[in-house]
């Protein structure tokens, strides 16, 4: 078998003394969206960052199509085709929502337009208010805005750290309907969610991590098939 | 024909003085507030900085004069001016270096960086004492009046009379060229744009890229040339002297928390708010109520001029009272 | 982890070796004459009795700062208020000036006053879309009133027999007296100003003090009926004696005869003595009861805040309403200081309070000492000040001597000239150097 897109395998490492990963492993496909779920304090997100880079690992190593980055400060991991689009302040509030995606291509020195109208064919709805600041839309539109900044990199994998925090049920369809699109055109998509749920539902593949280490790795239906995971952390 | 000296009276004595005031202190308060917005602290050398540039553009006006080199009607400051901003950028560059750089790659807390531009501060002050003395000096050559008070009553045949100093016309075009350029450049250009980005939210300006360290190189170099550019207008409109810049830092200060801290425009609005209503305090009215057809017993003067400094701090506490976080909201935190 | 466990390691000496090390300096000071020192103990006397005053100002900044981590950029204020009081509390009743316009003064401040009052329950009372015009109409209408009692009282009062009072005059009350009450006046401006300052960003206090400093020695330059402005008011009585009477003292010539000291010497070595006296016993007692405070239950809570605002407040802590506490002690032993050293002056001068003097230097004082540490803030005050005064002979000869090789021209005597702003440059890079090298100080905290 050929090695996966995104590979972090036996990660260790936390922010102090003591380890909030534990050995954790995460691999990603081309194309495929892998979500991880667990309950609080089980070091979702801060394997997500690891991954990017935002922690020092203690052990471990993380591959990107096949290149060793486990070195590589996010800045860099960014270059290398990363997106990351974090839980909160992941938008620039007083500038305009086209502005925000300008600052998403930054490193780009070619011509970006074409990416930023395909940000916008992908969320018609910001796309009708690009003159607007970032900071005067409503919950769902500033995370589009916010998944929009990190496409436009046009990156190869895209992370997203909770992305429907505090959105309507309605609205966090919509995301997902949304990340699902981003992903079939050949985007990997690794997400931490808290609706566990409705995220799996989307899964390739969903990780459950308990205390930084794995606990059930499958694909999403199958987890949720599986009585084991329903009863303990779907809620029945 | 009354009414009409009333407005005239208004105009020389409030309108003008106030508007070219404000836009001195405008352009102070615009350094404050960027440097505020990218390096999160409160700059108290910004008033040093302004005399430090002034004395280097008064030390080259000088050495101009002396090799015969003017502007004409124009003050030969204009002229220096550039390269005071230069001179004045290479100091500032070093002290990031030096001071500053140090503290924000620790991200100590802002109370540590306002302690230490309180050492910058007496530094700069001590090096513009050194090199230009305490005395008052004036720099302003070239014509006096672009009309005065006689002219404008030979025009118009009122009795009040109206002038219009060079220096406060200067003052005027070179604000609004100043922030017309600074507007555009924050508006258009990317590397503006970075920089508002990075006020915004620095955490997701690293992540896109953005360079902190030339974001604040170039966030000094512009602050370092508004505060040159106003202290040199401000030297120019009422003579320099070292320590009137440190008492302009109040109004300053006044003048960026009133428009909401790290908001360019408020930093304007909040300059000529400040300068507005200090001028409308301090002015007695007693003239033109007379005009008004009242007979006023008093000088209709609110305040003396000695607690000019007084209403920019009862602006500010009306400020902090009711909106902390500025008219236009700037950073609350 | 290493470095800290060092530093407590030499601690316990650290302290009393740099108390010696000054000890020495103000001796060499009184007995060696040369391009550094004196030799005398008269200037000695009188730069330690200004050191220990600029102590007590440097405790009441180290409380601000040390324990509650606020930047206070009004010192001068808090001082030039403190140092009314001697004149208000303590000087001879000027005649006539009460009777010319005293209880109308008195009336219109008390009108001004409530006028705020007012406003403040105007706008919290009343509702909805009358509450501005209501604010405005109450503040309005106080000011005019104000205005109507204070002009013409202060117009009588300054008219006065103008030339040698002009003033409201004093209650001629013991000067010692007016101590506490210069604490309190300045304790009830730091009340003001923390009420609206405090609880929001750390910056703001900086500039909203930056700002009372400035119009308070604004008031008392240009109040001339009550502070006389830049007309200064002389006179002050001491607590201790007069060196003329002294000198006319046959015991104390003959006491004098005794050391081998001239009269004239002795009395000025005697008096500078008591007030020392004076001022370390309360330099003394204030740290003692600063040190109790501090490790009282109160002092450990003031810590805990400053070290960590965010996991104090959410302990349940009411920040705001500690940090105004510590504000306003600490504003009242700046009033103190003011009104003592007033006091050693005989004399408030409104134009020698410049901000550079008298904030930012004793700023320094306290970041060199260190900021935390009683001790350390006074050794600061006392070790500075004593630099700052010798600055003064120190940097011409230093100027003349690296000048020397340079032709006698302009360029020389303007840096001769220019030698004592020398002072500000070399001060500000102590305070950066310390800052950045030793941020804990000469005397870091426990």
């Amino acid at each position: 078998m050929a090695e996966p897109y995104l590979s972090a395998t036996a990660m260790r490492g936390g922010y102090g003394k003591a380890d909030i990963l534990n050995g954790c492993t995460l691999t990603v496909d081309k194309g495929q969206i892998a979500v991880i779920v667990g309950p609080n304090g089980a070091g979702k997100s801060t394997a997500m960052k690891a991954v990017f880079g935002m922690l020092a690992l203690r052990e471990g190593r993380v591959t990107l199509a096949g290149e060793d980055i486990t070195g590589l400060t996010p800045q860099e991991r960014v270059r290398k085709g990363m997106g990351f689009v974090p839980q909160t302040h992941n938008i620039f509030p007083t500038m305009t929502v086209e502005e925000n995606l300008e600052m998403g291509a930054y490193i780009r020195q070619d011509d970006f337009t074409g990416t930023l109208e395909q940000v916008y064919d992908l969320f018609p709805a910001v796309a009708d208010k690009r003159k607007q600041n970032a900071g005067e839309l409503s919950g769902g539109q500033r995370q589009q805005v916010a998944v929009g900044r990190a496409l436009m990199t046009r990156p190869s994998l895209l992370m997203l750290d909770e992305p429907t925090a505090g959105v309507s049920p309605i609205v966090m369809d919509e995301l997902f309907d949304r990340i699902i699109e981003v992903a079939r055109t050949g985007i990997s998509i690794l997400m931490v969610e808290q609706n566990a749920r409705q995220a799996l539902e989307i899964a390739d593949i969903g990780y459950v991590l308990v205390q930084g280490a794995n606990r059930y790795t499958d694909s999403g239906q199958a987890l949720l098939a599986d009585p084991e995971v329903r009863r303990t952390f779907l809620g029945g | 024909m009354d009414l009409l000296n009333a407005l005239v009276a208004i105009l020389n004595f409030v309108v003008i003085p106030a508007a070219s005031y404000g836009a001195q202190l405008a352009l102070g308060a615009l350094g404050v507030t960027l440097i505020y917005g990218i390096l999160r602290f409160s700059n108290f050398a910004h008033g040093d900085t302004m005399a430090f540039g002034a004395a280097m553009v008064i030390l080259i006006t000088w050495g101009l004069q002396a090799l015969g080199i003017g502007l004409g009607p124009l003050p030969t400051a204009l002229l220096a001016l550039p390269f005071g901003i230069a001179l004045s950028a290479v100091f500032i560059l070093g002290t990031d270096r030096a001071v500053y750089r140090f503290y924000r790659r620790k991200r100590s807390a802002p109370i540590i960086l306002v302690m230490a531009s309180v050492g910058v501060m007496f530094i700069m002050n001590g090096l513009t004492r050194l090199i230009i003395g305490v005395d008052e000096i004036r720099f302003d050559d070239g014509a006096r009046f672009v009309f005065t008070v006689r002219d404008f009553r030979d025009w118009t045949g009122l009795s009040e009379g109206l002038s219009l100093r060079v220096s406060q016309l200067i003052t005027l075009v070179v604000t609004a060229l100043a922030c017309w350029g600074l507007f555009r450049f924050l508006n258009r250009s990317r590397a503006g744009k970075a920089m508002r980005a990075y006020s915004d939210n620095e955490d997701l300006a690293l992540l896109s890229g953005i360079d902190p360290e030339r974001v604040v190189r170039l966030t000094w170099l512009i602050a370092t040339a508004l505060a040159v550019t106003a202290g040199t207008l401000y030297g120019l409109d009422k003579s320099f002297k070292v320590f009137n810049y440190f008492q302009i830092l109040l109004p300053i200060f006044a003048a960026s928390i009133v428009g909401g801290l790290g908001n360019p425009l408020g930093a304007v609005a909040g300059g000529f708010i400040v300068a507005f209503s200090e001028v409308a305090v301090t002015y007695p009215w007693k003239k033109i109520a007379t005009y008004l057809g009242f007979e006023p017993q008093g000088l209709l003067q609110l305040l003396s001029t000695e607690y000019k400094f007084a209403v920019s701090f009862v602006i500010l506490i009306v400020v902090l009272l009711f909106r902390p976080t500025g008219l236009l909201r700037g950073k609350s935190v | 982890m290493s470095n800290i466990r060092q530093a407590d390691a030499s601690s316990p000496w650290r302290a009393p070796i740099l108390f010696l090390v000054l000890a020495l300096l103000f001796l060499a000071e009184g007995s060696f004459r040369n391009a550094l020192f004196s030799g005398s103990w008269n200037t000695a006397l009188a730069i330690l009795n200004m050191g220990l005053i600029s102590a007590v100002m440097a405790l009441g900044v180290n409380m601000q700062w040390g324990y509650a981590g606020l930047f206070n950029a009004g010192v001068v204020g808090f001082l030039a208020l403190g140092g009314l009081a001697p004149v208000l509390v303590s000087t001879a009743p000027v005649a006539g000036a009460w009777a010319a316009g005293g209880p109308r003064v008195v009336l219109a401040l008390l009108v001004g006053l409530g006028t705020l009052v007012l406003a403040a329950q105007a706008w919290r009372r009343v509702p909805g879309l009358m509450r501005v015009p209501a604010l405005v109409a109450v503040l309005g209408l106080g000011f005019v009133l104000y205005r109507w009692l204070f002009d013409p009282a202060v117009m009588a009062i300054e008219a006065n027999n103008s030339a040698s009072a002009g003033h409201i005059g004093g209650l001629g009350w013991p000067v010692l007296l007016s101590w506490p009450v210069g604490a309190l006046f300045a304790a009830a401006a730091a009340w003001g100003v923390g009420k609206v300052a405090l609880g929001l960003r750390s910056d703001y206090l900086a500039i909203a003090t930056l700002g009372i400093g400035e119009i308070i020695v604004a008031v008392m330059r240009n109040e001339e009926w009550l502070s006389r402005g830049v007309k200064n008011v002389s006179g002050i009585p001491r607590p201790v004696p007069y060196e003329l009477d002294l000198q006319s003292d046959p015991d104390f010539v003959a006491r004098a005869a005794e050391w081998g000291l001239s009269p004239a010497l002795a009395s000025g070595i005697w008096v500078k003595l008591l007030y020392a006296g004076l001022f370390g016993a309360v330099l003394l007692v204030l740290i003692l009861l600063a040190e109790l405070a501090l490790k009282s239950p109160w002092g450990r809570m003031m810590r805990a805040i400053r070290d960590n605002e965010t996991a104090a407040e959410a302990m349940g802590k009411d920040v705001t309403r500690r940090h105004l506490q510590i504000f306003v002690i600490g504003s009242a032993v700046i009033g103190l200081a003011g009104a003592m050293m007033v006091t050693l002056d005989g004399l408030l001068s409104p134009n020698s309070f410049n901000p550079l003097r008298y904030t930012f230097l004793i700023w320094v004082m306290v970041i060199v000492g260190g900021s935390g540490n009683n001790w350390g803030a006074a050794l600061g005050a006392i070790l500075i000040w004593f630099l700052w005064i010798k600055a003064e002979v120190w940097g011409p000869e230093l100027m003349r001597l690296l000048t020397g090789p340079l032709p006698a021209g302009a360029l020389r005597d303007h840096l001769l000239g220019s030698a004592p702003h020398m002072r500000f440059i070399a001060l500000g890079l102590v305070l950066l150097l310390v800052l950045r090298f030793a941020p804990r100080g000469l005397v870091p905290e426990k």
